[in-house]
């Protein structure tokens, strides 16, 4: 096909671009056009650009990506953690129905830890050594509510510390961060941003330092936990597993910039984008042909501060010179693909997408 | 190929002591007793979970160590214990692939040079000169030769790995370590690497131990595996038997806690409770008891061997290994029927599921 030519119209990639899901409304978070960008010595770094998605209460959002993709910062400026010299954030980020981004630090302070929280990657640097893990989870909450007594706020905490499975809570308590294992660090880290109920609850890599049966408790009390207190999670990993075993929606980004975007079943089983299908055939796999090669993506993540032009997949795409110059000269709208709020940002149109997809990724036996 | 292995190790251990002050308070078994065999051209994945010794193990095997007890035979010599001078023409034939593509290569050499190190300390001249040889390899790798002058930071997280790589190779050895060597990369690199290490072993037909916590990276790698736990080998098998007919309990627990992007919403796995327990005062008896659902009064007083099954390929250590029937195939048939029960919620683990282990067993 002539990649010139305009897309034959009636197709659904003619669609106008949506800029946020069907759901929204409902949404507890949006986010809307997120543009952070970091003034560096080296020159101005667009680490988001362009980014909207939302998430309703009892719902997990999936972000994926390498590094450098902007997904931890994207969750960075919606806890307000980004420092406001050095960054411009634009657009509109809502949390249950509170615009943050422009809100005076003290007012941040207020919404975080109570309406929303964060899990990071590493429970050890993220505890702080000195202080009994108790003390820590106690301080959290009289922060949020300072009419709590110390006797009442030590109580919530060890309560917390049961909830998530913590043997003798009550001895615990008194321990420090070094005394705890690795899997039982990160049940105190998710006590911790429990403990004053918030509504959002953002997981950045939260298993990644973890083994992998430890790492299957955590995804199944992060679960348990979600049903009962019905928070909106959004939980940041390179994992695909990961994605397909607790998202309901995915967001696939790259250099910045939101790719894919849809349910987890249209994301992992239909996906639509070549940078998705890239990283579906490089993870190895415990099912299929063990002897076969796996399919990597070409050359490697591109650098924020010298971001390819057009479509930044464009240097490692496979079918790039398929869309013509478009593809360098061009950045790529989300549009809708197919599926009820399936969305993809690529050149390619939908024939051409699932003929692609057919021949060459089907083959490979990824994503069944 | 010959039958005669390459590498060969016996009852290796590594205990470190733990000191309060001057006194000696006790002792980390990080290594306790392995035995396995490479041969040459073999691939052998050593898997496990943190702690596990598997680590330990690969940095006594090219004798970055000092082994406690055991041996190890290399090519038909000893080299447990082997000095420094005796080494060194070891040092040749067998190579190590460090983890960390950052913290492994010096930052003030460039490529070229650190490439060039290892035939500059064993005095080797190749026919062409050392800076030929060198870009020869940098092409084996996939790097571009003409590099030669960069320096390390001038390279991605990939690209370093396979400098790291081509230092491995410019002695031609026999048998690599390699220590996670892709766990540090983005997924999309990780493939490129593990594909360009199945595309050395085969074309250089070297052999291969290769550590991870990985099993599925492991399965597209190895030909055989051996599952760690708290410094003991659990299980050993073909890679077919280790996926598809696993006997050791913990080895079941372990694939099946692995997410798998094949498989869309909460799997039906099976869930081991707790942390490994600390190598500073394993479990008596079998390590794994503690979390194991299979678990009786056995399992506590009397530690398993590893015992070969099956005319000897597989070797598993327990005293209730999984019958043949059992199948971790996509919809995994016995995993359900333990998966499911408080049974593996249970903190001791063990009474409930006695029914389960004799229906299994008989």
């Amino acid at each position: 096909m002539d990649s010139s030519e305009p897309l034959p119209s009636g197709e659904p990639d003619d669609r106008p671009a949506v800029p946020a899901q069907r759901s929204d409304q409902d949404a507890y978070l949006r986010v809307d056009d997120l543009r952070v960008r970091f003034d560096t010595e080296d020159g101005v770094v667009r680490a988001v650009d362009g980014v909207s998605f939302a998430v309703e209460r009892g719902h997990t959002l999936g972000i994926v990506g390498e590094s450098g993709s902007g997904k931890s910062v994207t969750s960075l400026a919606i806890l307000g953690l980004h420092d406001p010299k050095r960054t411009t954030i634009t657009g509109e980020i809502s949390v249950g129905g509170r615009q943050v981004v422009g809100l005076a630090d003290e007012e941040v302070r207020r919404l975080r830890g109570r309406d929303m929280a964060m899990i990071f990657q590493d429970p050890l640097s993220a505890l702080h050594p000195y202080y009994t893990v108790g003390r820590q989870i106690a301080e959290a909450y009289r922060v949020h509510h300072p009419k709590a007594s110390r006797r009442e706020a030590r109580q919530r905490a060890v309560d917390m510390l049961d909830r998530v499975g913590i043997p003798q809570p009550a001895r615990r308590f008194d321990q420090y961060p070094h005394e705890f294992s690795g899997g039982m660090r990160q049940r105190a880290m998710i006590a911790m941003s429990l403990v004053n109920d918030p509504a959002l609850l953002i997981a950045d890599e939260p298993t990644t330092a973890l083994d992998v049966t430890v790492q299957a408790q955590i995804l199944d009390l992060l679960a348990d936990l979600q049903a009962e207190f019905h928070s909106a999670i959004i939980l940041i990993t390179h994992d695909l597993g990961v994605v397909g075993q607790v998202a309901d929606d995915v967001l696939v980004m790259y250099g910045g910039r939101a790719v894919e975007r849809g349910s987890v079943e249209q994301v992992l089983r239909a996906p639509q984008h070549p940078y998705t299908w890239g990283l579906l055939s490089s993870v190895p796999s415990l099912h299929g042909d063990a002897d076969a090669d796996l399919v990597p993506i070409p050359g490697n993540p591109p650098s924020l501060i010298n971001l390819p032009s057009g479509c930044a997949f464009h240097p490692r795409c496979r079918y790039a010179d398929r869309a013509g110059s478009r593809s360098r000269t061009e950045v790529p709208e989300l549009r809708a693909a197919g599926a009820d709020g399936h969305l993809v940002a690529c050149h390619l149109s939908a024939d051409e997408r699932a003929a692609f997809y057919a021949e060459d990724i089907a083959r490979v036996g990824v994503a069944v | 190929m010959t039958d005669e292995p390459l590498l060969r190790v016996r009852g290796l251990s590594k205990h470190f002591p733990v000191r309060q002050g001057l006194r000696a308070t006790g002792l980390v078994r990080a290594v306790d007793g392995l035995d396995f065999d490479v041969r040459p051209g073999e691939t052998l994945g050593l898997v496990g979970e943190s702690g596990c010794g598997k680590t330990t193990t690969g940095r006594m095997l090219v004798r970055l160590l000092e082994p406690t007890s055991g041996s190890i035979e290399f090519d038909g010599r000893d080299i447990t214990h082997a000095g420094r001078r005796e080494l060194r023409p070891l040092r040749q034939e067998l190579q190590i692939i460090f983890q960390d593509p950052y913290a492994s290569l010096n930052p003030r050499h460039t490529v070229g040079r650190i490439v060039a190190m290892p035939l500059q300390v064993n005095g080797i001249k190749p026919p062409g000169g050392i800076k030929a040889r060198v870009q020869e390899l940098l092409e084996l790798v996939g790097l571009n030769p003409e590099h030669y002058n960069r320096y390390p930071h001038e390279f991605s997280g990939g690209q370093r790995q396979r400098i790291g790589i081509a230092r491995a190779l410019a002695l031609r050895p026999k048998l690599i370590v390699a220590d996670e060597p892709v766990s540090a990369l983005d997924v999309s690199i990780q493939a490129q690497v593990v594909n360009l290490l199945r595309d050395l072993q085969r074309e250089l037909g070297l052999a291969f131990v290769f550590i991870a916590h990985d099993l599925a990276v492991v399965r597209h790698f190895c030909q055989r595996v051996a599952v760690m736990y708290l410094g003991r080998i659990v299980e050993i098998g073909d890679r077919a038997d280790i996926y598809e007919r696993p006997q050791h309990p913990y080895t079941r627990a372990l694939l099946s806690a692995i997410p798998d992007v094949t498989q869309l919403g909460p799997a039906g796995r099976i869930r081991l409770t707790g942390d490994v327990p600390t190598p500073l005062d394993p479990p008596s008896g079998c390590r794994f008891r503690t979390r194991c659902w299979k678990a009786q009064d056995i399992c506590a007083t009397e530690e398993p061997a590893l015992v070969p099954r099956d005319g000897g390929r597989q070797a598993t250590a327990c005293h209730f290994p999984e019958g043949e029937a059992v199948s971790t195939s996509p919809e995994p048939a016995g995993a359900g029927l333990v998966a499911d029960a408080a049974v593996v919620a249970a903190e001791p683990a063990g009474r409930g599921v006695q029914a389960n282990v004799e229906e299994v067993s008989s």
